[in-house]
C-alpha cells in the first residue's frame, strides 16, 4: 500500500527554464550572423575593425615592458638616464598613443554593439511576433503555451548572450590566442613547448570537469522542472490541502523533490565552481615551469630556436624576452580558461536561436481567398454598389476570373454545411457528413457531451481549421473563396474562455471595432448587462485590467466579451458557451440584452445550459461527431430523445 | 529581510564561514606568486654563482605555493557550491512549509503563479548572489587589499599612484551604475509588460484572430519592443563606458609606473638594486589587479542590487505570519455536528469597508440537511467557510458541538468538518492516491463504500483501470461530474460529523444528484449536510434553506414555508421550474 501512495512525480510543464534540447539546428549560426549584417551592416564592420583593434593593441601594449627593460633600462644603467631619457619619453609616448586607440575602440566597440544587440533582439521578437500572428489556430492548440512563451523571454536572452558577449568575446580571443601563439613560436619554440604541454592538460581538464558540469546542470534543469510541477500544483490545490489536512504529506513529498534538486544542483555547482581555480593553477603551474626552463635557458646560455631565429639568426634568450614570455603566457591561459567558460554559453545561445528560428520557420495560415468584405448601398433599382462609407449594409465583392466581371452578393449571413467530414488527427474522425441550413436570421443551437464535435463547428466556420471534405457555403459563396479576415470579420464570437487584453475596460471593450466612440461602447455594455458592475468599477471605463482580468469574476469577464462582440456589430455571431459562468438570475437579466443582439442576425449558440438554446430556431444535437437530432425544442421534446433525456437530467453534461 | 533570509542558512552555516577562508587562501596565494615570481628571476637572473639554487628554491615555493592555491580553489568551490545551493534549498524548504501553515486568507494573497516564481527564480537568483557573495565578495576585497600591501612593499614610492586614480575611479564606475540602475528598474517593467503581450496573445489567439486584430496586436507589440529597445540601448550604452573607463585608467596607469619606474632604475645606475626590472613588472600586475579588483566590485554591487528585489518577494512569503493558528491544548474531540452562528460579521480584509457577512445567526441541529441558496456574490462559500475555520469571524463567533470552533485543535476540527470546495481539484496520481487524501489508512472495501455512496463506483469500474485509474494534473481526463463525485467521495472518507457540499453538484445530472442526496439520507443520517446548491431541486427537500442575499440571510425556513412567503427562493423556484411547466402545455 505504501508503494501505492507513493506520489509520482508530474511531468514538466511548460514553464519555467526549458531543458535543453540539445538539437541545435544546422546552420543557425550562419543564419544569425546573415541576419545581423543584413540589419546591421556598417555597424557590424565598425565593430569588427574595433574588436581586432583593440585585441591587437592590447597585444601589442603587453610588449612595451619588454621594450623598455630591454632598450631602456638595461642599457641606461650604465650609459645614464641623460642618453636613454628620450627614447624612454618616445616609448611611454608611442604606448600612451597605442593605449587610446585601444580605448576609443574599446568604446566604440561597446557602444556600438549594444546597439546592434538591442537592436537585434528588437528585430527578433517583432519578426517572430509579426510571423506567430499568422500561424494558425492549429499551431497554438499543438503547442504548449509555456514553450513559445519560453522563446521570447530564455531563447531570445540566450541569442543575445550570444550576440552580444559570447560571439565578440570569442573572436577577441581567437586574436588574442592567435597572436600570443604567434609570438611564442616566434621568440622561442622550447618555451612554446612547455606551454603546449600545458594547454593539453588544460584541455583535457575541460572536458572532464566541463563534462561534469554540464552533465549535472541538464539533471538540475530536471529536478528543478519536476519540483516547479510539484509546487504548482500544490499551490493550485492549497486550499484543498489545508481542508483535508494534508499539510504533513505534502512536506514529506516535496522534502524529497527538493533533496534531489539539492543533490543535483550541488554536484552541477561544484564542478562549475571547481573548473577556473583548477584551469587558473594550471597556469600558475606553465607560469613557474615557464620560468624554470626560462631561467635554466638563460644561465645555461643554451641557444634559442624560435621562428624568429631562421630570419635573425639564433640568438641566447634575454630577460626581457623571458619577462615578456611569462606575460604571454599568462594571458594564454587566461583566454583558454575564459573561452572555456564560454563554451556553454555558446551552446546555450545556439539552441535558443535555433528555437528562435523554428519558430518563424514555421508555415502560416494558408489564404487563398479573394471574395471581399465591402460596404455597400443599394440604389433605387436595388442593385448593389460599392461605397466607401459605413452603411450597416455589407456586401461580398466576388471578382470572377473567367470573364474579368466583378459582382456583389448582399450579405445576408445564410450558411449551408454540406456533408461536412474533419479530423484534428488523422486518426480520430471528430465530424462525420455534417449537414445542416441556417437561414438569415435564424438561431441555430449545438447541444451535446464534451467531445461530441460542438465547437469544432464553430471552428470551421470562421476557418480556424479547414474541413476535409464537403463544403460550407456562405451566402451561396463557398467559404474557402472568401478572404479569411474578411469572413472573420463578418462573424462575431463570444468563447468560453474570456480573453481580455491589458488596458482599460473602455479599450476592452472597443476591441470589437476600434473605431467605435466612447458612447458606442458605453451602449454595448448596457445590451449586455456589464454598465451596472462596471460603473461600480473604482474607475468605471477606465479600470485598468491586467492579468487577462483577474479582478474580476469570470461571470464579469463574459459579460465584457459579449459587450466586445456586441460592439463587432457582426452581420453573424457565434456563442460559445458564452454565458456559462454567469449565474441563472443574472442570466436572465443579460438574456434581454442577447435577445436584442441576436435580432436580425444569423446566430450559432453553444450552450450548456439548456434553458438559453431553447428558443433557439433549431436546435442540433451532436453525438460523436453526428448531428443526431434537430428540431425545434419543441419537437425535440416531442420526440421524446436525447435531447429530452438531456433536458429531463437524465444525462449528464459536460 | 537579509536577516530573515540568512536564518535559512542552519546546517550551511560551517561550509558559508570556511569558504571564505578558503578563498582568502587562494587570493593570498594568487598574490604570492607573482611576487615571488619577480624575485626568482631578478635573484636568479643578477647573481651569478649559485643561480640553480635560487632557481629550486623559488620553483619550489611557487609549486608549493600553485599547490594551495588549486587546493583552497577546489575547496573553496565545493564548500561554496555546498553553502548556497544548501542555502536555497533552506529557503524553498522554508517557503514551502510557510505555505502550508498559511491560512486562507494569506493564500488569498498571494497568486499561485508568484508564489511557484518566488520557489523558484527568487531563490535560484538568491542563491547565485548568496555563492558571489561567498565567494567574490571577500576575495576581491582581499586581493585588493594583498596587491595594494605588496605593490608598497616593492616600492612605496610608486604605489602612491594607486591610491591617487583608485577613488577617481570607483567614483566613476558607481556614478555609472547609478545613473543606471534606474533605467534597469524600469526596463525590467517595460519587459514584462512586452512578456505579458505576448502571454495574452498565445492565450487569446483564437479573440485577435476572430476580431482580425493581427495587425493592430503587431503593431501593438511593435511598439512596447521599440520603448525596451530604446531604453536597453541607452542603459547599455552607457553601461558600455565601464569598459573603456577601467581600460583607460589601467593603461594609462602602467604607462606612468613604466615611466617613473625605468626613471628610477636607471638613475640608480644598477639592475640589482632596491628596484629591479622584474619588479616593475610585478609591480604593473599588481596595477592591473588592483583596477580589476574595484570592477568586479561594482559588478557584484550591481548583480546584488539586482537580487534584493527576489529576497524581498521571498521575505515577504516568510515574514507572514499565519493569522490563523491551532490553539495550544485546543479540544481534541467534536462532540456532534451542530452547527451554530452567533452575530456573525466578517470582512475579508481589515482595509474592506463592506462587510461580506453581517448579522448572521443560525443555528443548526445535529444530524440536520440544510441548503443554502443565494446568486453570485451573495458570500454563501464564505459563510461555510467559517465552520471549519478556514477564515476566522471579524465579529461574533462560531460553534460546532458547542464549541467555539477557535478552542478546537485545527487538525481535529478540520477533520470532523469535511468540506467539498467549489473550487475543487484532484491531483496527479490515481484514483485511489486521491480518495485516500481522506484517510490514508482507508482499506480498498472503505474506499469502495463511500464511492457507492457518491454514485461514483460505477464510473470508475468502467475506467479500464478501475480505481488504479491515473488521473492527470488537474483531473483533467475525467469530466466535471465525474471529478465531482471522486471530490465528493474523498471528503466522505473521512466519516465527518459534518459534511459541507458548496456548489459540488452542479455538473452531476438531476437524477444522480438526487441518488446522492438520498444516499447520504439512508447512509449517514447522523452527519450534519450543509449544502450550497444552485439548483433547487437540490435543496427542497432540507430541514431548513437559508437563503442569502448580499451577505445577510433574508429568507429561512422550509422549502414550503419559503414558497409560500413569496420572496427571493420563490422567484428563483419559478424560474427554474418554468422550463418544465412549459413542456407540459407552455406559457412563455
Amino acid at each position: 500500500m505504501a508503494e501505492a501512495r507513493r506520489k509520482p512525480i508530474p511531468p514538466m510543464r511548460g514553464r519555467g527554464m526549458p531543458v535543453p534540447k540539445g538539437a541545435i539546428k544546422k546552420g543557425t549560426l550562419p543564419r544569425l550572423l546573415k541576419t545581423v549584417f543584413k540589419y546591421y551592416k556598417w555597424q557590424l564592420l565598425i565593430v569588427l575593425v574595433c574588436i581586432v583593434v583593440n585585441s591587437f593593441g592590447s597585444l601589442v601594449s603587453s610588449l612595451f615592458i619588454q621594450s623598455i627593460i630591454d632598450d631602456v633600462i638595461t642599457p641606461g644603467v650604465t650609459v645614464g638616464y641623460g642618453a636613454v631619457s628620450a627614447k624612454l619619453l618616445g616609448v611611454v609616448i608611442t604606448m600612451a598613443g597605442i593605449y587610446l586607440v585601444v580605448v576609443v575602440a574599446g568604446f566604440f566597440w561597446h557602444r556600438i554593439m549594444a546597439t546592434i544587440t538591442q537592436g537585434m533582439l528588437y528585430h527578433l521578437r517583432t519578426d517572430m511576433f509579426a510571423k506567430m500572428q499568422t500561424l494558425p489556430i492549429k499551431y497554438f492548440d499543438t503547442h504548449a503555451h509555456g514553450e513559445i512563451m519560453s522563446t521570447y523571454t530564455n531563447d531570445t536572452d540566450a541569442t543575445r548572450q550570444l550576440i552580444g558577449q559570447s560571439l565578440p568575446t570569442l573572436l577577441s580571443s581567437s586574436i588574442t590566442l592567435i597572436v600570443s601563439i604567434g609570438f611564442m613560436i616566434w621568440n622561442s619554440l622550447w618555451l612554446f613547448a612547455v606551454v603546449l604541454v600545458c594547454t593539453v592538460a588544460m584541455g583535457l581538464v575541460v572536458k572532464i570537469i566541463g563534462g561534469n558540469s554540464a552533465k549535472y546542470m541538464v539533471a538540475q534543469q530536471h529536478s528543478l522542472a519536476a519540483e516547479e510541477g510539484f509546487v504548482e500544483e500544490m499551490m493550485k490545490g492549497q486550499k484543498v490541502v489545508k481542508v483535508f489536512t494534508h499539510e504533513e504529506r505534502a512536506k514529506e513529498d516535496f522534502d524529497k523533490l527538493n533533496q534531489k534538486l539539492y543533490n543535483d544542483s550541488r554536484r552541477a555547482h561544484v564542478f562549475g565552481n571547481i573548473l577556473g581555480p583548477i584551469l587558473g593553477n594550471i597556469g600558475n603551474f606553465t607560469y613557474v615551469l615557464l620560468a624554470i626552463v626560462g631561467g635554466l635557458l638563460y644561465t645555461f646560455e643554451a641557444t634559442n630556436v624560435g621562428i624568429g631565429s631562421i630570419f635573425f639568426g639564433a640568438k641566447t634568450l634575454s630577460i626581457g624576452t623571458i619577462v615578456a614570455f611569462l606575460g604571454m603566457s599568462r594571458n594564454f591561459t587566461q583566454i583558454v580558461n575564459q573561452m572555456s567558460q564560454q563554451i556553454s554559453m555558446i551552446a546555450m545561445g545556439l539552441a535558443g536561436a535555433s528555437r528562435v528560428f523554428t519558430l518563424m520557420d514555421e508555415a502560416p495560415e494558408q489564404d487563398e481567398g479573394y471574395v471581399t468584405l465591402v460596404n455597400a448601398k443599394k440604389d433605387e433599382n436595388g442593385n448593389i454598389t460599392e461605397t466607401p462609407e459605413h452603411t450597416g449594409l455589407w456586401a461580398w465583392k466576388h471578382y470572377h476570373k473567367a470573364d474579368g466581371t466583378t459582382t456583389y452578393t448582399e450579405l445576408k449571413g445564410e450558411l449551408v454545411m454540406d456533408m461536412v467530414d474533419f479530423s484534428y488527427v488523422p486518426e480520430k474522425q471528430v465530424l462525420s457528413d455534417v449537414s445542416l441550413y441556417a437561414k438569415p436570421g435564424q438561431q441555430i443551437a449545438f447541444v451535446g457531451a464534451t467531445g461530441a464535435g460542438k465547437t469544432t463547428v464553430t471552428n470551421l466556420i470562421n476557418r480556424f481549421y479547414d474541413i476535409e471534405d464537403g463544403k460550407i457555403r456562405y451566402d451561396g459563396i463557398n467559404i474557402n473563396k472568401i478572404k479569411k479576415s474578411d469572413l472573420r470579420r463578418s462573424l462575431g464570437i463570444v468563447l468560453q474562455d474570456t480573453n481580455l487584453f491589458t488596458g482599460t475596460v473602455m479599450e476592452n471593450i472597443r476591441y470589437g471595432r476600434l473605431e467605435a466612440t466612447d458612447e458606442e461602447c458605453i451602449e454595448a455594455a448596457k445590451l449586455a448587462n456589464a454598465h451596472d458592475f462596471i460603473t461600480r468599477l473604482p474607475e468605471g471605463y477606465d479600470t485598468m485590467l491586467q492579468n487577462n482580468g483577474a479582478n474580476l469574476s469570470q461571470g464579469q469577464r463574459q459579460l465584457l466579451s459579449i459587450a466586445r462582440a456586441a460592439v463587432a456589430d457582426a452581420p453573424a455571431m457565434i456563442l460559445d458557451e458564452a454565458t456559462s459562468s454567469i449565474d441563472t438570475r443574472t442570466e436572465a437579466l443579460v438574456q434581454d440584452g442577447m435577445d436584442k443582439l441576436m435580432q436580425g442576425r444569423t446566430v450559432f449558440v453553444i450552450a450548456h445550459r439548456l434553458s438559453t438554446v431553447r428558443n433557439s430556431d433549431a436546435i442540433m444535437v451532436l453525438d460523436h461527431g453526428k448531428i443526431i437530432e434537430r428540431g425545434t425544442h419543441e419537437q425535440l421534446i416531442e420526440k421524446k430523445g436525447t435531447y429530452y433525456q438531456l433536458y429531463t437530467g437524465a444525462f449528464e453534461l459536460e | 529581510m537579509v536577516k530573515t533570509l540568512l536564518k535559512s542558512v542552519r546546517q550551511y552555516k560551517k561550509p558559508s564561514l570556511v569558504t571564505p577562508v578558503f578563498m582568502a587562501i587562494e587570493a593570498f596565494c594568487e598574490c604570492l606568486i607573482p611576487f615571488f615570481m619577480a624575485k626568482m628571476i631578478s635573484e636568479q637572473v643578477l647573481s651569478e654563482s649559485g643561480a640553480m639554487t635560487h632557481i629550486l628554491t623559488y620553483g619550489g615555493i611557487l609549486l608549493l605555493l600553485a599547490a594551495f592555491s588549486i587546493t583552497s580553489g577546489v575547496l573553496a568551490g565545493r564548500f561554496a557550491a555546498t553553502a548556497s545551493c544548501g542555502f536555497a534549498a533552506n529557503l524553498r524548504h522554508d517557503l514551502f512549509y510557510k505555505v502550508q501553515k498559511f491560512s486562507f486568507s494569506n493564500v488569498d494573497k498571494f497568486s499561485t503563479s508568484s508564489l511557484v516564481t518566488r520557489l523558484t527564480t527568487d531563490v535560484t537568483n538568491v542563491q547565485n548572489s548568496y555563492q558571489m557573495c561567498l565567494r567574490i565578495a571577500i576575495r576581491v576585497p582581499l586581493q585588493f587589499i594583498f596587491a595594494i600591501i605588496m605593490s608598497f612593499t616593492i616600492n612605496p614610492s610608486l604605489a602612491w599612484i594607486f591610491v591617487v586614480i583608485i577613488p577617481i575611479l570607483v567614483f566613476f564606475l558607481l556614478s555609472i551604475m547609478r545613473y543606471v540602475m534606474p533605467f534597469f528598474r524600469r526596463i525590467f517593467k517595460k519587459y514584462d509588460a512586452l512578456n505579458n503581450s505576448v502571454q495574452e496573445n498565445v492565450g487569446g489567439i483564437r479573440v485577435v484572430k476572430s476580431f482580425v486584430r493581427e495587425d493592430y496586436e503587431t503593431e501593438k507589440f511593435d511598439k512596447a519592443a521599440t520603448e525596451v529597445k530604446n531604453d536597453f540601448t541607452r542603459a547599455e550604452k552607457i553601461l558600455a563606458l565601464n569598459n573603456p573607463i577601467m581600460t583607460l585608467f589601467i593603461n594609462f596607469a602602467a604607462v606612468f609606473i613604466a615611466y617613473l619606474g625605468a626613471k628610477q632604475i636607471v638613475k640608480s645606475g644598477t639592475l640589482g638594486g632596491d628596484f629591479t626590472p622584474t619588479e616593475l613588472s610585478a609591480l604593473i600586475t599588481y596595477g592591473v589587479q588592483i583596477l580589476s579588483c574595484c570592477m568586479m566590485f561594482s559588478m557584484v554591487f550591481v548583480m546584488i542590487t539586482m537580487s534584493l528585489e527576489s529576497g524581498r518577494r521571498i521575505s515577504e512569503v516568510l515574514e507572514q505570519e499565519s493569522d490563523l493558528v491551532s490553539p495550544e491544548n485546543g479540544v481534541k474531540e467534536v462532540k456532534d455536528g451542530s452547527v451554530r452562528f452567533e452575530n456573525v460579521n466578517f470582512k475579508y480584509s481589515a482595509k474592506a469597508n463592506k462587510y461580506a457577512l453581517s448579522d448572521i445567526d443560525l443555528d443548526i441541529k445535529s444530524g440536520e440537511t440544510v441548503g443554502i441558496l443565494g446568486g453570485t456574490g451573495s458570500s454563501k462559500t464564505t459563510l461555510v467557510q467559517m465552520i471549519p475555520r478556514l477564515y476566522d469571524a471579524t465579529d461574533g463567533e462560531v460553534y460546532v458541538g458547542g464549541v467555539n470552533v477557535k478552542d478546537y485543535d485545527l487538525e481535529t476540527l478540520r477533520k470532523e468538518v469535511a468540506v467539498v470546495l467549489q473550487k475543487n481539484v484532484l491531483f496527479s496520481g490515481t484514483i485511489k492516491e486521491n480518495l485516500r487524501w481522506g484517510d490514508e489508512t482507508a482499506s480498498d472495501e472503505e474506499l469502495e463504500r463511500v464511492c457507492k455512496l457518491a454514485q461514483a463506483d460505477e464510473f470508475i469500474r468502467s475506467f479500464p483501470d478501475g480505481y488504479d485509474t491515473y488521473i492527470e494534473q488537474g483531473g483533467t481526463n475525467v469530466s466535471g461530474g465525474q471529478k465531482q463525485r471522486l471530490c465528493i467521495a474523498r471528503a466522505l472518507l473521512r466519516k465527518p460529523k459534518v459534511l459541507i457540499l458548496d456548489d459540488s453538484t452542479s455538473a452531476v445530472d438531476t437524477k444522480t444528484d438526487a441518488l446522492i442526496r438520498k444516499a447520504f439520507a439512508e447512509e449517514i443520517p447522523d452527519t450534519t449536510k450543509i449544502i450550497i446548491a444552485q439548483r433547487v431541486a437540490s435543496v427542497e427537500n432540507a430541514d431548513k434553506i437559508v437563503v442569502l442575499d448580499c451577505g445577510k440571510i433574508v429568507e429561512a425556513g422550509t422549502h414550503a414555508e419559503l414558497l409560500k412567503k413569496g420572496g427571493i427562493y420563490r422567484e428563483i423556484y419559478e424560474a427554474q421550474t418554468k422550463g418544465k411547466n412549459e413542456e407540459k402545455g407552455g406559457n412563455d
